[in-house]
This record gives structure tokens, C-alpha cells and sequence, in this order.
């Protein structure tokens, strides 16, 4: 007990006076998780050398991205660089990582350069599964988007709204579990149907749903009702709302139970973890990534932790609360793993918020500590918003939405 | 109340080793509170612990407080408190 308590006293330091050089930690991903990655382990640890591998110049966010698409925010307000990132002493990479060689620890990317790791965290969110839906495809999508990566596609979306005259079909399909953000397509119907009421009320908008339950389902179904009768309609799985196949030159949806064309259609597509996850060896055959939940290392590969959407965090959904909140418990434990130390249980939380309408907010929230291998709910704790809440608290939850959204995103790239 | 904090500032420093380290839960408080909503860091640990107790209690009403610190012990709710008044 002496011994372990006086290494864990030292960690780094007995690392800088003996180690040759720096341990390095290689983040792949500039999103929610590993951008927070990367800065939560330099300020844990500022003698870590930190490296973020990401494609893109400038992050996109997809949390509040349905209010772009019915024109409540711009594109640009969702749009966010790296400057900050690099001003908090981290590498930053501007490339695609392609490859990974556990054995020797090192990254290939697209330009052939070869980065090293003593730790590697894998923060690559989601790629559109276009194989599980028969007629998806990525030219598909430039007809069907799905605007859930969120840039082009949400433009798009939001274009083809605008064109859409009055009395327009609108038409919307959910995928099973698991998925990126479990109330998104519900809260992105919930804004579609508020465009539709204020500019278009003769249209109609209708969601089919490979579920028969979702994500704070009281909630959104009591709103409708009161907001947008008539015009929202939801298809659950038993009546027949599992979409089977697409067909981008009709528009069509078809179901086991008959086929809706629509004027405008936003396919929300099955998904997995991001390709490279799946190249490092990291994915099962669920084609998601599963982890032990203290560590965020992956059960298949040591060295390797996985973060975000792409992990299987148990009760965890896949959020961008979340895979901050994993960000920071898996940084404290790489940084103790790299001085030798066992990383220390944590305990995580998640606040999913959405809009029903502009001033009508709802929220989820969970607590959650690894049991048995899995993070699992704290019983007694989170839960939603109440279902008989006045307006003021709706009000209120939609201000403190806004507020969330601000905070950390400053969190996360400020 | 100073024996609680006392244990606690000797519980959460015996689990981490050394002080900076945070107690579990603690890094996830700003994912909402920051410069722009109702900052936390560096404000009095009295007033952070008796506060989110009495979010846990629903002595004082909350739309999401309430939620989250029941997921959380008054022994580990002090720990916070400590660690996040000691943040800047
Ligand atoms: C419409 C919509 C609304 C949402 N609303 C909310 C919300 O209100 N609240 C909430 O908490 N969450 C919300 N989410 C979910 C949230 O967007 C995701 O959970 C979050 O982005 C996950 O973070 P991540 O780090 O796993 O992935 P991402 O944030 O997607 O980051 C992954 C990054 O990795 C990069 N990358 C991938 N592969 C490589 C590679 N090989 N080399 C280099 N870079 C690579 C990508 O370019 C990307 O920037 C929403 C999602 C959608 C679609
Ligand atoms: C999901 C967002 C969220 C998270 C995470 C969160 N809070 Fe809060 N906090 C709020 C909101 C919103 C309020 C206002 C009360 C309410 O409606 O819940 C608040 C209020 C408070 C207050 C009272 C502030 C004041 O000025 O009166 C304190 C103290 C506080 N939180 C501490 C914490 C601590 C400590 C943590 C981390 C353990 C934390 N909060 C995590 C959203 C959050």
C-alpha cells in the first residue's frame, strides 16, 4: 500500500527524470470526444505529449443542427476551428488516419506520414451504414440526405424544405438501435413540424420509425399532440414503420406494409463506428467498439481506448454530453496508466436536451458507474423532464439548452 | 459539517493520490457550467456542497440538478465541492 500510494504521489515526475523522452498520446477524432480528449489530458498532465489527428479544417456540429435545417440557426454558428486546440499545446494534424499497427504503435495517415503513440485514443464517431439499407447510397443521399453528420447534407435538407410547396409530403425515416443521439430524429420531426405549422400548414409530415419506443417518448408524443396535431404522424415498428428499402428516383419509402413517396425525405440510416476503428480491430461484430468501462481501453487491442459514438458505454447514449464527459474520465485514466498507476473508477453523466418547438425544451439525464464490465444507470437518479410541467419550465429547459450548447462548445474548442 | 469535510478532503486525496487529481463526477460539472452559465469554479465548497444538497433533496427545485445529484453520496457531493472550489 506504501509503495503503490508513493508512486501514485509521482507519477510524472518519476516519469521526466527517468524516461527518455515525453509519453505520447496520439487522439484520432477532432469532435466532441477527442478534442475534449486532447485537452483534458494536457491539463491533467502538461508533461504529455499530445497529438489530434483530425480530416477536416474546421468541426461541424450536429447538436443543434436540426434548428439549421428549419432555418432557427446558420450553418456558421455551428462551425468551429482549431486554434484554440492549438494554443492549449496540442499537435495538431490535419489529415486522415488510415491505418494502425498495434504491435509497433503507429498510425499510418492518407499523406503516408507515420505518427507513434504509447497511447492511442479513438474518438471517430459514426459512418453511414449505406450497405444495411437496400437503394442508400451515398449518391442516394445527395436526393434523400440524411444531414446526420452535419454540414452539406443538413444544407441540403434545409434547401429542399424551402422548395417544398404548400400541402408538400414530408417524410422521415428512424433507424433501430443503437444510433447517434436517440432523441435526434424525434426532435429534429418536432422542429420539421414547427417550420411546417408557421410556413407550409397544409403539409404534412410523417416519421417512420423501425422502433416501437424511443427516447423521452412520453414527452415528445404529449407535445405533438398539443402542438402539431394533424399534421406529425408516427409509424412505429408494429404498425409497420420499418423502412426496408429506398428508392432515391421515386423519393419513396417502402415498408413491409405498403410504400410512401415523398416531396422531401431525410433517410436517418443504420450506423456503425467510424472506419478506422474498424481497421485498428477495435470493432466486434456488431460493429461497434467495446471497452472496459473504467479505462475506455478496448477489450480487443490494448493501448488502444476508444471514446463517443463509437464505443459501447453501456446505459450511455451516444451523445456529444457523453462522449465529453468520457473524454475527461478516460484522459485521467491514460494519464495514470502512463505513470503506472491503475486508472480509478469513475463516475459519468449525460444531459441530453431537445426542442420540441423554439421555447419548448425537454431533457434526459442519466448517472452512470461501471457494474459488471458495463456503465449502467444509477438507479434513483436522472430520468426526464416531467411530463406535466408548465410552459415556463419548457421555456426555461429550452434557455438552458442554448446555454449548454454554449458552454461546451467554449469547453471543447474556446 | 467540518468533520465531513475534512474526511472528505482525505478520502478524495487518498483515492487520487494527489490533490489535483478530481474526484469521480467532478470534470463533468463543465459540460454546463462555465464562464457563460452560472460559473462554479472557485466559489466557497460550503456553499457548492450545501447547494447541491439541496438540489438532491428537491428542498430547492430544479429542472435538472435534482436528476443528476441524486446519482451522487453526500460523501461524494463534499468531494466535488472541495475540488471544484479549488478550480479557476
Ligand atoms: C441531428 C443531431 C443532433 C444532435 N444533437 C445532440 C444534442 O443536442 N446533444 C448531444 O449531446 N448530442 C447530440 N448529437 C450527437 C452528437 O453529435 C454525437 O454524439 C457526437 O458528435 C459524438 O462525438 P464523437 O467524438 O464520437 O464524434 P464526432 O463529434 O462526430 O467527431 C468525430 C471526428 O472524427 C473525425 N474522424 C473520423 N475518422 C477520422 C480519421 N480516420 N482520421 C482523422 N479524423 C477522423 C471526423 O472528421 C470528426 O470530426 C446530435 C447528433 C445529430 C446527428
Ligand atoms: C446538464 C447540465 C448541468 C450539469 C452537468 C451540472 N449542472 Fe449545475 N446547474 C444546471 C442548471 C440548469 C442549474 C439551475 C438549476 C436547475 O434548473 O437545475 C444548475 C445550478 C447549479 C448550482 C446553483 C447555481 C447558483 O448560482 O445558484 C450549483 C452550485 C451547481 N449547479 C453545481 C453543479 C456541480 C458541482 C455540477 C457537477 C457535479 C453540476 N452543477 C453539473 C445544469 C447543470
Amino acid at each position: 500500500m506504501l509503495g503503490r500510494r508513493s508512486v501514485l504521489a509521482m507519477p510524472f515526475l518519476a516519469r521526466a527524470a527517468f524516461a527518455q523522452a515525453a509519453a505520447r498520446v496520439l487522439v484520432i477524432g477532432g469532435g466532441f470526444g477527442g478534442a475534449s480528449a486532447a485537452r483534458a489530458l494536457r491539463r491533467t498532465d502538461p508533461n504529455v505529449d499530445v497529438t489530434l489527428v483530425e480530416s477536416s479544417p474546421v468541426f461541424t456540429s450536429c447538436p443543434f443542427s436540426n434548428e439549421v435545417i428549419v432555418g432557427l440557426r446558420e450553418i456558421g454558428q455551428q462551425r468551429f476551428g482549431y486554434q484554440g486546440i492549438t494554443a492549449a499545446g496540442i499537435h495538431m494534424v490535419q489529415g486522415t488516419a488510415v491505418s494502425v499497427d498495434p504491435p509497433t504503435r503507429r498510425v499510418t495517415l492518407n499523406d503516408g506520414s507515420v505518427l507513434g503513440y504509447d497511447r492511442l485514443i479513438l474518438s471517430p464517431g459514426i459512418d453511414i451504414a449505406y450497405d444495411a439499407l437496400p437503394g442508400y447510397s451515398e449518391a442516394a443521399a445527395e436526393v434523400l440526405p440524411h444531414a446526420w453528420k452535419a454540414g452539406d447534407q443538413t444544407l441540403l435538407l434545409r434547401r429542399q424544405l424551402e422548395a417544398m410547396p404548400d400541402g408538400g409530403s414530408v417524410v422521415i425515416s428512424a433507424p433501430a438501435n443503437p444510433f447517434r443521439c436517440p432523441p435526434g430524429p424525434y426532435e429534429r420531426a418536432s422542429l420539421i413540424a414547427y417550420y411546417l405549422k408557421t410556413n407550409k400548414p397544409k403539409s404534412k409530415l410523417l416519421l417512420l420509425d423501425a422502433k416501437d419506443t424511443f427516447s423521452k417518448q412520453k414527452l415528445f408524443m404529449s407535445a405533438w399532440a398539443k402542438l402539431y396535431p394533424g399534421l406529425l404522424e408516427w409509424v412505429s415498428l408494429s404498425d409497420g414503420g420499418k423502412v426496408v428499402r429506398v428508392d432515391a428516383s421515386t423519393r419513396s419509402f417502402e415498408t413491409e406494409f405498403g410504400s410512401h413517396k415523398a416531396d422531401v425525405g431525410n433517410v436517418i440510416p443504420p450506423q456503425r463506428a467510424g472506419r478506422i476503428a474498424v481497421v485498428a480491430g477495435v470493432t466486434d461484430k456488431t460493429g461497434w467498439c467495446p471497452i472496459d468501462p473504467v479505462s475506455f481501453e478496448s477489450r480487443l487491442v490494448p493501448g488502444i481506448h476508444v471514446i463517443g459514438d463509437a464505443a459501447v458505454a453501456g446505459a450511455m447514449p451516444k451523445s456529444a454530453f457523453a462522449a465529453n464527459a468520457q473524454a475527461k474520465a478516460c484522459a485521467l485514466a491514460v494519464v495514470r496508466m502512463l505513470g503506472g498507476a491503475a486508472p480509478v473508477e469513475p463516475r459519468l453523466v449525460n444531459t441530453c436536451y431537445s426542442l420540441v418547438a423554439p421555447d419548448y425544451g425537454i431533457s434526459v439525464a442519466g448517472v452512470y458507474r461501471p457494474v459488471n464490465g458495463l456503465l449502467t444507470d444509477i438507479e434513483g437518479a436522472g430520468g426526464t423532464s416531467p411530463i406535466d410541467a408548465p410552459p415556463e419550465t419548457r421555456a426555461l429547459e429550452a434557455e438552458y439548452a442554448n446555454a449548454w450548447f454554449k458552454t461546451l462548445t467554449s469547453d471543447v474548442f474556446a | 459539517m467540518m468533520k465531513l469535510l475534512v474526511l472528505a478532503v482525505v478520502v478524495s486525496m487518498g483515492a487520487v493520490g494527489f490533490a489535483a487529481e478530481p474526484p469521480p463526477g467532478a470534470t463533468t460539472c463543465s459540460g454546463c457550467h462555465g464562464p457563460s452559465f452560472m460559473p462554479v469554479n472557485g466559489r466557497a465548497s460550503a456553499d457548492l456542497s450545501s447547494g447541491m444538497e439541496a438540489f438532491r433533496s428537491g428542498e430547492r427545485p430544479s429542472t435538472v440538478m435534482g436528476r443528476l445529484m441524486k446519482g451522487f453520496s453526500p460523501a461524494e457531493i463534499q468531494a466535488i465541492a472541495v475540488w471544484i472550489a479549488e478550480q479557476k
